[in-house]
């Protein structure tokens, strides 16, 4: 079996120093999603082969937002071997946070009128419950969409970490945590909106939703958002800090008996996640323009799993690779059969168990000219000797 | 109270595994400088003594005192291991997808272990050249940027021997540390904790009698969680008692 829970032997890391350098390639998908992306959904015409248009600029700006949440996983899973299956639910504090905002700004535009958002009104709440009053204020929106996740993982990880909940047995709980979450956003008595969800948003700041020059600052906000997160991923990753994190998916114990406290770096590392989840939840909401529980809960989860696992653990643009690509072809496929989404699903989660477990990442390795030639002269191995 | 010349005193440590006594009553002394080689059958308690020094294990009853008058009984493990107290485990068990130096590196005994001075810290001169003796010490200077999960057995064992030793601790606890080394190989490692002994004290696991002749001034033998004989190999080898637990298991085991 090449996967295991806590994934102590892998691969992908033969005989290289993890941490991922930007190269070119890295620097022209940056200019490629900042630059060009939004500039050909602007100049040419909209009959030109070249032209980008506003629903698929769109549709990007979700996958990037994805993206974002997949390299905070990557951080906790592929690179400290803790599987969470609980992300959703981060993603879903952030995305409510700023779906509660972008409700509240709505105003008098609602279908009843009131300045109380519909479903209040459908569920005849006559106040505005007191914990929606700070999400009047854009910035205490996004302030608490990022520091909500992060707190709420400081809290879960000090409790599972801190009585050595390891393995199987983390993920089963953050499960159960998600299954929970999903289960509270879906009571009308929580005043979310129930399992409608939160929708019919008209503007953000003063600029209507509607108008695809909004969307497209959205875009290119997300993607500024996912380069931070992508640096701030490596900084960490190439850190000390980051090495202990390797180090715990590899030996615990030595870590333990070398004098650090591999509790407070999970923690440390579940809390980034989760904050990076909240970011994307923050990004995600006013792009897509709707989030409901169905959004947040265990499924969602998993498949955020998937994406990192399908574009390859432990490097950091693996996780991205696999956030866009998995995403991408859930829309491609759901357009044409949209019944057989789940099993493709599944299905090509067992192919990446089975037939590549570096994902994405490790198949282009591997797909590299050299490594071709060589897999023609012996088995290719990967260098030993490599200088970092 | 702890003797002043001692680094690690135990006193009635009993372990208790569901009635299984691992530990029963044990009294242990270890003095500054000192290689001392633990032997034992099977199940005497060995490994478990050296869990309950580092911090793994909790004894149900007893004393463990470090150094003058510290008290390790309910400390944590990674704060034992900050006092001063490495561990060097039966299977190596080092950072397979880490380099050599990233080993050694990680092992270094710095001021703060925390997550954010952690983040921050950048290596001294000072702590490379300390990391270059070590990769000479152990024999693995040509191999610095090599990922340790590709060494051979014997090269993992000195690099966590290595890692140990940057550690700087006062006490060195040593888990069979020659099991499936080549006869070359055990011999090196025989040298290297000789030459580590003069400067920490030393607990070493063994079986290999052999071995134990090589390096060992006192040796004591556990069975059944106590000590039941101490003093030099030849003390040893000639006490009645050793000689039927050793013998009685032969006939069993050979």
């Amino acid at each position: 079996m090449r996967i295991s829970w806590s994934n102590t032997s892998h691969p992908a890391s033969d005989g290289q120093p993890i941490g991922v350098r930007p190269n070119g390639v890295f620097w022209l998908i940056g200019l490629f999603l900042l630059v060009i992306l939004p500039t050909l959904n602007v100049l040419p015409g909209e009959d030109s082969w070249l032209y980008v248009s506003d629903f698929t600029l769109n549709r990007f700006g979700k996958f990037l937002a994805f993206a974002i949440l997949a390299l905070g996983l990557d951080l906790i899973w592929g690179y400290t071997g803790i599987l969470s299956l609980g992300q959703g639910v981060f993603f879903g504090i952030g995305a409510y946070c700023i779906g509660m905002h972008l409700m509240l700004t709505i105003g008098s535009e609602s279908v009843y009128g009131s300045a109380l958002p519909d479903f209040m009104v459908w569920n005849q709440v006559k106040e505005l419950p007191v914990f929606w009053a700070p999400f009047h204020s854009f910035l205490a929106a996004v302030g608490l969409g990022i520091l909500l996740p992060m707190l709420s993982a400081w809290i879960f990880g000090l409790l599972a970490f801190r009585s050595r909940i390891k393995g199987v047995y983390f993920a089963i709980i953050t499960q159960a945590v998600a299954l929970s979450a999903w289960l509270v956003f879906n009571r009308n008595e929580t005043n979310l909106g129930g399992t409608n969800g939160l929708t019919d948003f008209k503007q953000l700041l003063g600029f209507r939703l509607s108008e695809p020059g909004t969307q497209r600052m959205l875009y290119v906000v997300t993607v500024l958002a996912l380069g931070g997160a992508y640096f701030l991923c490596r900084w960490i990753i190439q850190s000390r800090t980051g090495k202990v994190l390797l180090a715990i998916r590899d030996s615990e114990q030595r870590v333990l008996f070398s004098g650090y406290s591999p509790a407070n770096y999970k923690v440390f590392v579940f809390v980034v996640s989760a904050g990076l989840a909240g970011l994307a939840g923050l990004l995600y909401v006013p792009q897509v323009g709707i989030i409901t529980p169905g959004q947040i809960g265990v499924l969602p989860s998993l498949e955020m799993v998937i994406w990192v696992a399908v574009g390859g653990r432990g490097t950091l643009v693996g996780a991205i690779i696999g956030a866009i690509s998995v995403n991408f072809g859930r829309s491609l496929l759901t357009n044409y059969f949209p019944e057989l989404w789940p099993f493709f699903l599944g299905g090509l989660f067992i192919a990446v168990v089975l037939l590549f477990p570096d994902g994405l990442v490790g198949l282009m390795r591997y797909m590299k000219p050299d490594a071709i030639r060589s897999l023609l002269v012996k088995a290719p191995r990967a260098q030993d000797e490599a200088r970092p | 109270m702890s003797d002043k010349g001692s680094i690690i005193y135990l006193e009635g440590v009993v372990v208790d595994y569901d009635g299984f006594k691992a530990l029963n009553h044990l009294n242990f002394i270890v003095n500054y400088n000192e290689l001392r080689v633990v032997i034992g059958p099977n199940g005497a308690g060995k490994t478990t003594l050296l869990d309950v020094i580092c911090g793994k294990t909790k004894p149900s009853r007893g004393r463990v005192i470090f150094s003058k008058d510290v008290d390790l009984i309910g400390k944590p493990e990674d704060e034992i291991a900050k006092l001063g107290i490495g561990r060097k485990f039966q299977a190596p068990s080092i950072y397979g997808n880490l380099t050599v130096w990233e080993n050694l590196d990680l092992s270094l005994k710095r001021d703060s272990k925390g997550v954010f001075p952690t983040l921050l810290s950048r290596s001294t001169p000072t702590e490379r050249e300390r990391i270059a003796t070590t990769l000479e010490t152990i024999g693995l200077r040509d191999h610095p940027y090599r990922r340790a999960g590709s060494l051979s057995h014997g090269q993992k064992q000195w690099l966590e021997i290595g890692m140990v030793i940057l550690q700087d601790p006062a006490l060195l606890l040593v888990d069979e540390p020659v099991a499936g080394m080549t006869d070359k190989e055990t011999e090196q490692t025989g040298v290297l904790l000789q030459a580590l002994a003069e400067k920490h004290a030393v607990i070493v696991i063994e079986h290999d009698m052999e071995f134990v002749r090589q390096i060992a001034r006192t040796v004591t033998v556990l069975h059944e969680g106590t000590v039941i004989c101490e003093g030099s190999v030849d003390v040893v080898q000639a006490d009645s008692r050793v000689q039927e637990i050793y013998l009685g298991r032969q006939k069993v085991g050979h």
